[in-house]
């Protein structure tokens, strides 16, 4: 019997964590309200709010007819009146119905007014491909929220992220977009059983390496760290970053690593055109030019509308034969 | 007429006090001293005159971008106003706004929204606050008619009737959305039908006529307050001037601009209480006074009022700023 | 000429609708003005009387600019019918002239490896890439800079690559050790005999001895002998014999033998001395290097007694043979000199028991007492 036990541990998955932060949300502050559709009766559409609707009731777990742009709006006003709603928008394909109060409303009210205004919103949302369910339900929109000042993105990859941002992210004052790769929602892992609030500002490194950089986030963090456990396996080290927050991204973070390694490669599952990618790309340009041994290279999803046949769809977002290869050309070991 | 003389003059002064304000807007938008877009209120007074009075400063008001004339009969002070349509920073949105983003959270005035039907969403959750935390206040959700076309005026009155949120819809009919007659737009124009079909209590109002308007606001306030229901209003009421400042009104006859301007909200009121006693020229003479000196002071202020200095750009996008970002 | 819009910067005077001398109040549509989107209605702000017409119709005038002048009644002063708008437009900044970046001149360099021949005094002028895809690196550079063979280089990328394969063998490989003292005086007295027949090119070393020993021994044991692949225990027919061959310069691979079920002594020999000529040299065939069905390692050179060794994965054992050493034993009832090699046998539990390894140590231990049947 070891008397020195570390932290005991539990065996969950991400949505049990993130089913675990509404809960502790919901307990701890009276404020905090849960709203979107299916979010009570059916449990959720990916069954994370499973069981709260029977544990808060109706007035704190809220079923919302199909209207995006109302629910949003209502979720704003809410905010503007003194609640702390959580806004969960089913993915963000659907999103775009609410865009017009995200971007018009939440984004701005507090600027535009002078400060007057303090929107204390957090919005919920799947994102994603990878279950072959074709072009208008695979998006990858972060990058398109991240451009927008006035809003935080966040984006958990890890157990410990889907636990810990919700938290920290409802006591911001300002409007935070989380996006949960619908992936990720079982992925399997350990715990620690006392797991709570993580801070929402800044990446991390979840691998270290001194050969080349892999920046990621979200869905593909886990296909970085399979590359770079292939990358291992011909005597690679990668060192693989977690951005976890979009809006602000840690360029600190991301600058120091590719100082270290002189290499970067950057994964992110939305298009490459006009896209997050551009942006960490441009950072490590602008931070680290003089740095780099080779340039950036970027792995993302192909220039086409998400297809729905298996072998389509993988041959359509980033895999790992694709980023180790990118992290062979950097080395100039192609 | 039946309002006693106080709540008449009371009523009078705040139409007076709101036309004279635009008038001088648009002399001072030709003059370059207020630019962007100016949509003026000219002719719809009466609304924002007689819907006001009706609510307490714990009740809160969302506007649309012709929305000047809401913010001054909520509370707004001329000069605060007159500023921010300059761009000074003694505005009341730090000359960050301009004409259409008027903001006072001290009286729960939330905008000057610039987007058709973008407001009524944050009056939904507005309401829906104040419900939660059971407080009685009525959110007030003004827009023109235009937006009923938008599927938010759809989302949101079935979704305040259907969590019964204390909402006053407010529908200001003027007849055109920019330079389409509702009539080129709306499969059925009679709008309180739209209402009745989310089973939300309605009703039409002469929206040129401030006591009516005065007495409906009572009315429906005292529903939303008593009953805990939403509640809409038409207002048929119509803008003596162009949509904007860049207007030729190419898609209405001057007739019909004629037609109506006879039936001036503020002449005809004021002809009203004349026929019952309770004004006569001296007085109609101090209330305009009175207007003329407070609009002169608002453009002294604002006149002399100050830039915010552009260092201060990125301040208030967010409360919390992060380093190394 | 008044702002009727956010866009606007000019409009086209169409007709006047006053005429000098002309009463005018405030409110009265004095011009009709054209812009983009329609003809629109001017008015006056002011009570007067109209001075000048400034502007001839049909003509186009920014905004800002006078059209018409007037004077209020009994004054003759002239003042704007409009008021001028406010600042100019400031010229657009011209771009400052882009720094005209140094070129290499000879190949692409990377800014990083240009900084490090700055840093180390590399003339980059004379430098080539090494690289398919042409471009200077840092490596480049660096290689150099220390004047040191392209060789050290790969043996700095060959011992990073040995480290991630010891690793991963240690993580996901449950390693048992055996070990076993081995009386090799007799093999080594009939290796001597052997010898004094060859010639000195051809002398065989006691390593080879040893080779065809842990060949013959597997045949008992063949779950020692094969590759785990894909959670399963693949057994070799064939003994391809890994020998580990430490390299000058502090490297190490270990080629097969192949088929030393199938070969005796001599030709074990023959092939091991092959085998490490070609190790130094860099001549290894990539079948040797990939084919091993097992590896034996550190055959006394080294120096050390006993060999606790790391499996080469995908194999499933490794046998460690530590220096010969004069021990005092007990045989025969007394207590004699013999020459002592300390067997030991680390393999994969997976494929194997501790029983069986046993097994093949024992079974080694008897073939090394009759080397002649080897």
């Amino acid at each position: 019997m070891n008397l020195n036990e570390p932290a005991a541990k539990i065996r969950t998955t991400y949505r049990e964590a993130l089913r675990m932060a509404l809960r502790e949300a919901l307990q701890r502050d009276d404020r905090v309200f849960l709203m979107g559709e299916d979010v009570g009766r059916y449990g959720g559409s990916y069954a994370v709010s499973k069981g709260l609707l029977e544990e808060f009731g109706e007035e704190r777990i809220r079923d919302t007819p199909l209207s995006e742009s109302a629910f949003v709006g209502a979720g704003i006003g809410a905010a503007l009146g003194g609640m702390r709603p959580i806004v969960e928008i089913m993915t963000v394909n659907f999103s775009l119905l609410a865009l017009d109060q995200i971007v018009n409303n939440a984004a701005t009210l507090r600027h535009m007014s002078g400060g007057q205004l303090s929107v204390p919103l957090v919005i919920r949302m799947a994102t994603g491909g990878g279950r072959q369910l074709a072009a208008q339900h695979s998006h990858s929109l972060e990058g398109w929220y991240a451009h927008i000042p006035g809003l935080r993105v966040l984006a958990p990859a890890t157990l410990e992220d889907a636990r810990g941002m919700l938290w920290t992210a409802l006591q911001d004052p300002d409007p935070v977009i989380i996006f949960e790769h619908a992936m990720l929602y079982n992925l399997e892992g350990n715990l620690a059983a006392d797991a709570g609030a993580v801070e929402i500002d800044h990446a991390a490194v979840r691998r270290a390496g001194d050969d080349v950089t892999l920046i990621t986030y979200g869905g593909s963090l886990g296909k970085a760290l399979q590359a770079a456990e292939q990358l291992a396996d011909a005597g690679i080290g990668a060192e693989v970053i977690d951005l976890r927050t979009l809006r602000p991204l840690d360029s600190n973070a991301i600058l120091a690593s590719v100082k270290k390694t002189h290499r970067a490669v950057v994964i992110d599952e939305g298009w490459k055109s006009v896209g997050l990618s551009a942006e960490v790309s441009a950072r490590i340009m602008e931070g680290a030019f003089y740095d780099l041994d080779a340039p950036v290279l970027r792995v993302c999803s192909r220039e086409v509308p998400i297809p729905y046949a298996k072998h389509m769809e993988e041959a359509a977002l980033p895999q790992v034969p694709a980023i180790v290869q990118a992290a062979r050309e950097v080395l100039h070991r192609a | 007429m039946s309002l006693p003389q106080d709540i008449s003059i009371a009523l009078l002064h705040q139409m007076l006090r709101i036309r004279a304000f635009e008038e001088k807007c648009a002399e001072l938008y030709s003059a370059g001293k207020i630019r962007g877009f100016l949509h003026l209120y000219i002719g719809e007074e009466a609304v924002a005159a007689g819907i006001m009075p009706a609510l307490t400063l714990e009740d809160a008001v969302v506007a649309t971008y012709r929305e000047h004339g809401h913010a001054l009969a909520r509370g707004l002070s001329a000069q605060s106003v007159m500023a921010e349509m300059f761009g000074k920073q003694e505005g009341c949105s730090s000359g960050r706004g301009g004409s259409m983003h008027l903001f006072d959270v001290t009286q729960r005035f939330y905008g000057g929204n610039a987007i058709v039907g973008g407001g009524l969403p944050i009056a939904v959750g507005l309401a829906l606050a104040d419900k939660m935390q059971k407080r009685n206040r009525v959110t007030v959700c003004f827009f023109g008619e235009g937006a009923v076309a938008e599927g938010e005026f759809h989302e949101c009155m079935n979704l305040a009737q259907l969590w019964k949120l204390p909402v006053l819809f407010l529908c200001e009919n003027n007849l055109y959305a920019m330079g389409t007659a509702l009539s080129r737009s709306e499969s059925d124009t009679d709008l309180v039908t739209k209402a009745a079909s989310y089973n939300m209590a309605a009703a039409t109002v002469d929206g040129m006529d401030v006591e009516a308007v005065y007495r409906a606001a009572q009315e429906a306030v005292g529903a939303i307050k008593h009953l805990g229901i939403p509640y809409f209003l038409e207002l048929r009421t119509y803008r003596f001037r162009a949509h904007s400042m860049f207007d030729p009104e190419l898609y209405r006859p001057k007739a019909e601009v004629e037609q109506w301007k006879r039936h001036c909200p503020i002449t005809t009121f004021e002809q009203r209480m004349r026929d019952a006693g309770l004004l006569d020229d001296a007085q109609l003479v101090a209330l305009k006074a009175d207007v003329a000196h407070e609009i002169a002071h608002a453009v002294a202020f604002a006149d002399a009022g100050t830039w915010e200095p552009a260092e201060q750009l990125e301040r208030d996008v967010y409360t919390r700023q992060v380093s190394g970002a | 000429m008044p702002s009727l819009g956010a866009d606007m910067e000019a409009g086209t005077l169409v007709e006047w609708l006053v005429k000098p001398g002309q009463k005018v109040k405030r409110g009265d549509v004095v011009a009709v003005v054209e812009t983009q989107k329609g003809a629109v209605e001017v008015e006056i702000w002011e009570d007067g009387v109209v001075d000048a017409l400034v502007i001839e119709p049909g003509t186009l005038v920014p905004v800002g600019e006078v059209l018409a002048t007037l004077h209020s009644e009994g004054m003759a002063a002239a003042s704007p019918a409009t008021q001028p708008t406010s600042a100019p437009r400031t010229p657009a900044a011209s771009a400052p002239p882009t720094a005209a970046a140094a070129s290499a001149e000879r190949g692409r360099i990377s800014p990083a490896a240009r900084r490090r021949a700055q840093e180390l005094g590399v003339d980059i002028s004379k430098l080539a890439p090494s690289s398919a895809d042409g471009i200077i690196s840092i490596a480049d550079v660096e290689q150099a800079a220390h004047q040191i063979a392209p060789a050290v280089n790969k043996q700095a990328a060959m011992r990073q690559a040995i480290g991630a394969a010891m690793a991963k063998s240690k993580r996901e490989i449950p390693h048992y050790y055996l070990g076993n003292s081995i009386d090799v005086t007799h093999a080594l007295g009939w290796l001597a005999q052997e010898n004094t027949k060859r010639s000195v090119k051809e002398r065989i070393l006691f390593a080879a001895v040893l080779l065809r020993a842990v060949a013959v021994a597997l045949k008992e044991t063949p779950e020692l002998n094969g590759l785990w692949i894909d959670q399963q225990f693949r057994p070799s027919t064939a003994v391809h014999l890994g020998v580990g061959i430490a390299l000058r310069g502090g490297g190490l691979v270990a080629p097969a033998i192949h088929d030393a079920q199938d070969k005796g002594v001599p030709e074990i020999m023959s092939t091991l001395a092959d085998l490490v000529q070609r190790s130094r040299s860099g001549g290894l065939r990539s079948s040797e290097l990939t084919d091993a069905t097992i590896t034996v390692t550190n055959l006394g050179e080294q120096g050390v007694e006993t060999v606790y060794g790391v499996i080469y994965p995908p194999q499933v054992a490794l046998v460690g043979f530590g220096r010969m050493v004069e021990r005092p034993w007990v045989r025969d009832d007394a207590v004699q000199i013999r020459s002592i090699v300390q067997a030991t046998l680390c393999a994969d539990h997976r494929a194997s028991v501790g029983h069986r390894g046993a097994l093949f140590l024992t079974a080694l231990e008897r073939l090394l007492q009759q080397p002649e049947r080897l």
